[in-house]
């Protein structure tokens, strides 16, 4: 899927593969060149091979085969108190028996730093995540989300170039998580420091990421700016895993370089961008955003096709509207449409023709 | 994190209908505190018969012996009348006749003489000779002892006498630390020869120390490696590590002999590999060092469990974390994972010590003459010399020693940070 990287990149995985039992492969020939600055996001449900490689970069794991570069040079040998990364934790692992201020002094005092120095940089650091005043508890005085920033603090103490981020805010409710993406992201570019991230949870990735990695079964399925991802997915399982799609499964019946025709199962004719078609007469999976489908005439694009649809449920979210319809036999085709004022009120029963771009209707390979 | 606001109500807090917040509650917990109570009575009551009271009367025995003064009421009611002091005169030598004659009759001399003998070796028989001689005696009853017995005579005997005749003393405890009263009553430390005691007590607290220090040096690997190894692995080295638990001590005790002792197995290897010749054979047993070994061996689990139970909590990401901060894996280690396994360590320790200090039948088969522990002393006193005083007296200050060490370690760790499993 993506292209071999160069030694450019600040981070380089150059045919990186790992294997745990020597049975089955956990990452399978990775490639991935990480500029300098970046904010990278590794995104993939769990046992995809995310963590693994973060832990390969952190220098916890060894690559089975394959090089990983930092900043030009091989690190595999290195052991990973010589690599200088930042690495925040999935619990923090904030030494517990170690005041706040300790935990930030800790990675000065082992490379040595002279007493003042220490306490100017830790404070600093306190400063900068707006924990200044809670030099002197412990841990475990702490809510999470001070923890969190405790523990970010303490990866960026020391000035590291690089630093990894394995789930960190896995730990927080909603809102707390929310307000800490944003603080994270205003790091990273006040700092202009290279992140490396890790989570589940693509609506972190799309959020803070300028380039996220969708992983699964050990490769990268796609690499992309996070619009592009969800706009342009490039296979079923990255439109499955961003953000909610509609799936309707079909054949190809007209392919031009632009557009193509779908019949589907069910015998309507729809409009869509081919995206990894091939040829006429290929089996097909057309995924269409919920939020671009539209049910009013007056909004359908020119030349849309248009298809049947009965609703079954509605449920008011607040700011948006979502439908549960029956589309060509599928029984969970979803529509999503804002609570604007003056909004059509669907009841479940009705029947009523929906639409799309052509181009918001994506022909992917089925899974 | 805001501070507790000041509390707004005024008088005392009351319920819905008016009476007050805290009777409701306890009576609303009574139910609940009976159960409780009555599920652990029947644990209770067997630990105050089978335990405290058992104790408590033992320790009593170490400041309350009564062998003397209940059965030489004459003596006793003298020594009440005639303060320290006094001239030994007719009337005293007048009441003891009438003690022993009354001994002779109760058949209580061998008791009486026991109490005094304890203090003065050697005058058991004086009494057991004069209840036999006393019904022959004439006054006036000074010259007849001492032409029976010259030692009626001594002063210390009177004065040994005289502290018998309460029941209640510390005698008990100057003895269990070498020290004796002289014939004015002043304490005294007893002969050189004689003072074996604070000597082997001391020499219990440094094998306890040592013993403790081993199993720690021994068990933190060991600990450290079935809370890191996967699942089944672990099991398997648990079962290993538990095994001597399921085998009799004396087995196991009996095994370090043939292992050790000078012809044992350990030995004729080392002669076979040429390490040592066949005269120079290594005393490995029936000294300090076979007590060390074989009691190590024995209360190793004690330390393991502990340190395995807290350090089975300490997840990897730690030491991790320290060691991409830019710690090397020696000071991860200190500085990071040490630290966290101190409560583990605590307990282990703290564990393995109060058993060694107490531990009697392994320093008893292997121990030899120099490998024995205070333990053996005070069996001795129960079983052989049965000075029972004397054995409760000397338990009772090993009980201090380790009640002083808990108190330490409470001072440096703290108890509520002990985590026992």
């Amino acid at each position: 899927m993506t292209a071999a990287p160069t030694d450019e990149g600040f981070v380089v995985f150059d045919h990186v593969q790992k294997s745990y039992d020597g049975e089955t492969l956990v990452v399978k020939d990775l490639n991935l060149s990480i500029a300098k600055g970046e904010f990278l996001t590794m995104l993939g449900p769990s046992g995809s091979g995310k963590t693994t490689c973060l832990m390969m970069l952190a220098g916890f794991e060894t690559a089975t085969h394959g090089r990983i570069l930092l900043d030009g040079t091989n690190i595999n040998e290195m052991p990973p108190h010589k690599r200088g990364i930042g690495m925040v934790f999935q619990n923090y692992a904030l030494f517990p028996h170690m005041t706040v201020a300790e935990n930030l002094a800790f990675p000065l005092e082992v490379r040595g730093m002279g007493k003042s120095e220490r306490e100017v940089k830790v404070m600093r650091a306190l400063d900068m995540v707006q924990m200044g005043a809670f030099a002197n508890r412990r841990p475990a005085q702490l809510s999470g989300g001070q923890q969190q920033r405790i523990a970010l603090a303490r990866a960026l103490v020391f000035d590291p170039s690089l630093v990894l981020m394995d789930e960190p805010l896995g730990a927080l409710d909603k809102q707390l998580r929310e307000h800490m993406q944003f603080e994270i992201k205003h790091l990273h570019e006040t700092l202009g420091i290279t992140v490396v991230y890790v989570t589940h949870d693509q609506g972190e990735a799309l959020t803070m990421s300028d380039r996220v990695a969708v992983f699964n079964d050990g490769r990268i399925q796609q690499l992309a700016p996070p619009d592009e991802l969800y706009e342009r997915p490039k296979n079923s399982f990255v439109a499955q895993f961003i953000g909610e799609n509609n799936k309707l499964p079909g054949t190809v019946e007209e392919l031009t370089d632009e557009t193509c025709l779908v019949r589907l199962e069910t015998g309507e004719l729809i409009d869509a961008t081919p995206v990894n078609i091939r040829h006429k007469g290929q089996k097909t999976l057309v995924s269409i955003r919920p939020e671009r489908v539209e049910f009013k005439p007056e909004m359908m694009p020119e030349g849309a096709h248009m298809i049947n649809a009965e609703v079954l449920e509605v449920i008011y979210m607040g700011d948006i509207f979502r439908t549960r319809m029956k589309v060509a036999g599928s029984e969970e085709f979803v529509m999503k449409s804002r609570n604007t004022l003056g909004q059509t009120k669907l009841r479940p029963g009705e029947k009523l023709q929906i639409g799309w771009h052509p181009a918001d209707a994506r022909a992917l390979d089925p899974m | 994190m805001t501070d507790a606001t000041t509390d707004i109500s005024t008088g005392p807090l009351t319920t819905a209908d008016g009476r007050p917040l805290k009777a409701a509650l306890a009576a609303s917990l009574a139910v609940r505190r009976r159960r409780a109570f009555m599920l652990v009575a029947p644990l209770f009551l067997f630990i105050t018969i089978s335990f405290i009271v058992p104790i408590g009367q033992m320790l009593f025995k170490s400041v309350y012996n009564d062998g003397f003064s209940k059965n030489a009421p004459a003596l006793v009611q003298w020594f009440k009348e005639h303060p320290k002091g006094a001239e030994i005169d007719e009337s005293a030598y007048a009441a003891l006749h009438s003690d022993l004659i009354l001994m002779r009759e109760q058949k209580t001399a061998g008791e009486a003489g026991t109490r005094i003998n304890y203090d003065i070796s050697g005058t058991r028989s004086l009494f057991t000779g004069g209840a036999r001689k006393a019904a022959k005696m004439e006054p006036p009853y000074k010259e007849a002892f001492i032409d029976a017995d010259k030692d009626w005579g001594d002063p210390n005997v009177w004065r040994a006498m005289r502290s018998a005749s309460n029941p209640f003393t510390i005698d008990f405890y100057l003895a269990a630390n070498d020290l004796t009263r002289d014939e004015s009553g002043a304490i005294t430390a007893v002969d050189e020869g004689q003072a074996i005691y604070k000597k082997l007590m001391f020499r219990t607290l440094v094998l306890s120390i040592e013993i403790t220090a081993l199993c720690l040096l021994l068990g933190f690997p060991i600990a450290h490696l079935l809370a890191t190894l996967p699942m089944r692995k672990a099991m398997l080295l648990m079962i290993l590590v538990l095994l001597p638990f399921w085998t009799s001590l004396l087995v196991r005790t009996t095994s370090w002999m043939v292992l050790l002792q000078s012809q044992g197995v350990l030995n004729d290897i080392f002669v076979w590999l040429g390490i040592v010749d066949d005269e120079g054979r290594i005393q490995m047993i029936y000294n300090e060092m076979g007590t060390i070994i074989a009691m190590t061996h024995i209360l190793l689990p004690f330390t393991i469990l502990p340190l395995y139970s807290v350090m089975k909590t300490i997840p990897p990401s730690y030491v991790r974390a320290a060691r991409s901060l830019g710690a090397t894996s020696w000071t991860a280690f200190r500085r990071v994972y040490l630290p966290q396994t101190l409560p583990g360590i605590g307990a282990g320790g703290l564990l393995v010590f109060i058993l060694a200090m107490g531990y009697y039948i392994t320093p008893a088969l292997v121990g030899g003459a120099d490998g024995q522990m205070i333990s053996n002393m005070i069996a001795f006193h129960m079983q052989k010399s049965l000075n029972w005083s004397l054995a409760a007296a000397l338990a009772a200050q090993l009980l201090a020693v380790v009640l002083i060490f808990f108190w330490i370690y409470d001072k440096l760790v703290g108890i509520d940070k002990m985590k026992l499993g």
